[in-house]
């Protein structure tokens, strides 16, 4: 490792580049980690009592997710709705994906991304906040939907878990559409042309030559969006009710309100195992490694 | 003939409905600014004001919030931009066992939720007897937006020709000579860009830093504070302002992006 490294940079710059690779790895990215599900094996103690008789390892903090029935509850809704989340995003993007990978000229495909990219920088608060505005109850949506007369009284659509859904599918939706399109836009337009000439129709042409090819991109797009749905914090803070809390929110009262940080340990680490889970879970599905996702 | 007509139509349809879904809740929330209502709305429409962008200027908690992003971004900035370098120049030379577990190790924290990089770090901290605030924002950031340099880094660095490096050396220059006078001035277009989207994923975090931020509350967290106690218009003026800076820097950007494409390709 070392040896590769010193024959083309020299050995001071061979260490210095080590060196920081070592302190972001260890530092940031393994020791911390480690550390949080140390913690969440530790039940919660006062400062004198830590390495103290009580100090021993438990299951106690994960006991408590199953024997709390709302949180179990939260806890099941948040993995639930970011599976939905998740199918929807893929739904309304593969369309826009495929169109802007083989039906647009690419001077239209250019424009279009340009359009696309533009939200996409646009803070993720900000975007969910402009959500708060339409879905208010008495807001622009409301204020059309009675005047078109489809409705008789105002929805509250902020007391419930169908705005926050909104907002999700809204906040997420690029990091679909853009791994996407570039697996399709890798696919040579011949093999389309092929399939139609021999006679598949669009949908079996979807399925059995488009689709198949664009698996990396598709896998790459679920897990994302999943992972930022599941842990999101900002989106169900501004458009969720207090009836319909996330599950990071959750993990915050344990830290912040709760003041009992093994507690959130445990319920984090939960989190980030059923991210792991669902990871594998769709790399499965697709047959995809991860060297195929991180492109 | 007739149905691959629809098709098409109906595609562009979509398309349309699209990108309506897409810009209706911004210029939404941009005109709300303009509305001479104590609640942001632009339903019922009582006016037209420019007074909720005097009332965000005569705001302090908003400039000291401001203030504290910048710190961060820049802290940020100057610790991820050398560590993705190095990790993209790690993974560009060495070849053999564990590169593929070190890649996934390195982009491991692109796919963790952004609240578990902020509780790490947070405990980890702890023990060290250290509490939140503009450090551990900047740490708890560097985590991932690392990552993000590197893959931008290592992009631009599999597209060099190697050759060049071995001709410098070959000629006489020193391993650091070569790296100084040719990667680097190569590379430069990529950490420039990397450096920008650094500071851009810093700027708008919400998740990580939530968790980190301790009593230095940064202009995101403000406006998501701001949103659900004592919400005014002047939330969209931010926002106005704020859209139209990211705007104007994407499309520089972009434009900047495509025309060195065009001229390598």
């Amino acid at each position: 490792m070392f040896s590769q490294l010193k024959a083309r940079f020299g050995s001071s710059l061979a260490v210095g580049i080590l060196g920081m690779i070592a302190i972001w790895l260890l530092g940031m990215v393994i020791l911390p980690q480690l550390l949080m599900v140390d913690y969440s094996f530790r039940p919660n103690l006062f400062p004198s009592e830590i390495g103290g008789p009580k100090d021993v390892y438990s299951l106690g903090n994960y006991e408590t997710l199953f024997s709390n029935l709302i949180h179990l509850k939260i806890f099941l809704k948040t993995i639930w709705s970011s599976v939905l989340v998740t199918a929807l995003t893929l739904l309304v993007s593969y369309p826009i994906a495929f169109y802007l990978a083989k039906v647009a000229t690419p001077r239209q495909a250019a424009f279009c991304l340009l359009l696309l990219v533009i939200p996409f920088w646009i803070n993720e608060i900000l975007r969910t906040f402009a959500w708060y505005i339409i879905l208010a109850y008495k807001g622009p949506l409301n204020a059309m939907l009675l005047g078109l007369g489809f409705i008789d009284r105002p929805i509250r659509f902020l007391s419930g878990d169908g705005g926050v859904l909104i907002g999700m599918v809204y906040a997420y939706i690029l990091f679909m559409i853009f791994p996407i399109y570039n697996a399709i836009e890798s696919l040579d337009s011949n093999q389309v042309k092929a399939a139609r000439n021999l006679g598949a129709g669009w949908i079996r042409t979807h399925w059995r030559v488009i689709i198949p090819h664009a698996k990396p991109g598709i896998a790459t797009g679920c897990i994302m969006t999943f992972m930022l749905a599941a842990g999101s914090y900002a989106v169900p803070s501004l458009l969720g009710s207090p009836g319909s809390r996330w599950f990071t929110q959750i993990i915050y009262n344990w830290f912040f309100e709760g003041g009992d940080w093994n507690q959130g340990a445990a319920y984090a680490f939960l989190l980030l195992i059923i991210c792991i889970g669902f990871i594998a879970l769709v790399m499965r599905i697709f047959k995809v490694g991860l060297g195929d996702i991180a492109k | 003939m007739k149905s691959e007509t629809i098709l098409r139509w109906s595609v562009r349809f979509y398309i349309g409905v699209f990108f309506l879904y897409l810009f209706t809740p911004l210029i939404i929330m941009g005109l709300a600014t303009f509305n001479d209502s104590r609640f942001p709305t632009v339903s019922p429409w009582k006016g037209f004001t420019l007074k909720w962008f005097s009332a965000l200027a005569e705001d302090d908690a908003m400039w000291h919030a401001l203030w504290i992003s910048v710190i961060v971004a820049v802290g940020v900035l100057v610790v991820a931009v050398p560590i993705g370098i190095c990790c993209a120049l790690f993974l560009s030379t060495f070849q053999g066992r564990g590169k593929t577990f070190l890649y996934s190790l390195m982009m491991s924290p692109l796919l963790t939720p952004g609240v578990i990089v902020g509780i790490s770090t947070l405990i980890f901290w702890k023990g060290l007897s250290v509490s939140g605030g503009v450090m551990l924002t900047v740490i708890a950031q560097t985590t991932f937006i690392a990552a993000y340099v590197m893959l931008m880094v290592l992009a631009r660095l599999q597209r060099f020709d190697r050759t060049l490096e071995n001709a410098a050396l070959s000629l006489g220059a020193t391993q650091w000579q070569a790296f100084r006078r040719i990667l680097l001035p190569y590379l430069k277009p990529a950490i420039i860009s990397a450096a920008g989207i650094a500071f851009l994923q810093s700027f708008e975090n919400y998740n990580t830093t939530l968790f980190v931020k301790g009593y230095d509350t940064t202009l995101t967290v403000y406006i998501a504070s701001k949103v659900r106690t004592g919400l005014t218009p002047a939330v969209n003026a931010l926002g106005l302002v704020m859209i139209s800076i990211t705007v104007i820097l994407a499309i520089v950007y972009e434009v900047k992006r495509r025309r060195e494409q065009s001229i390598h390709s």
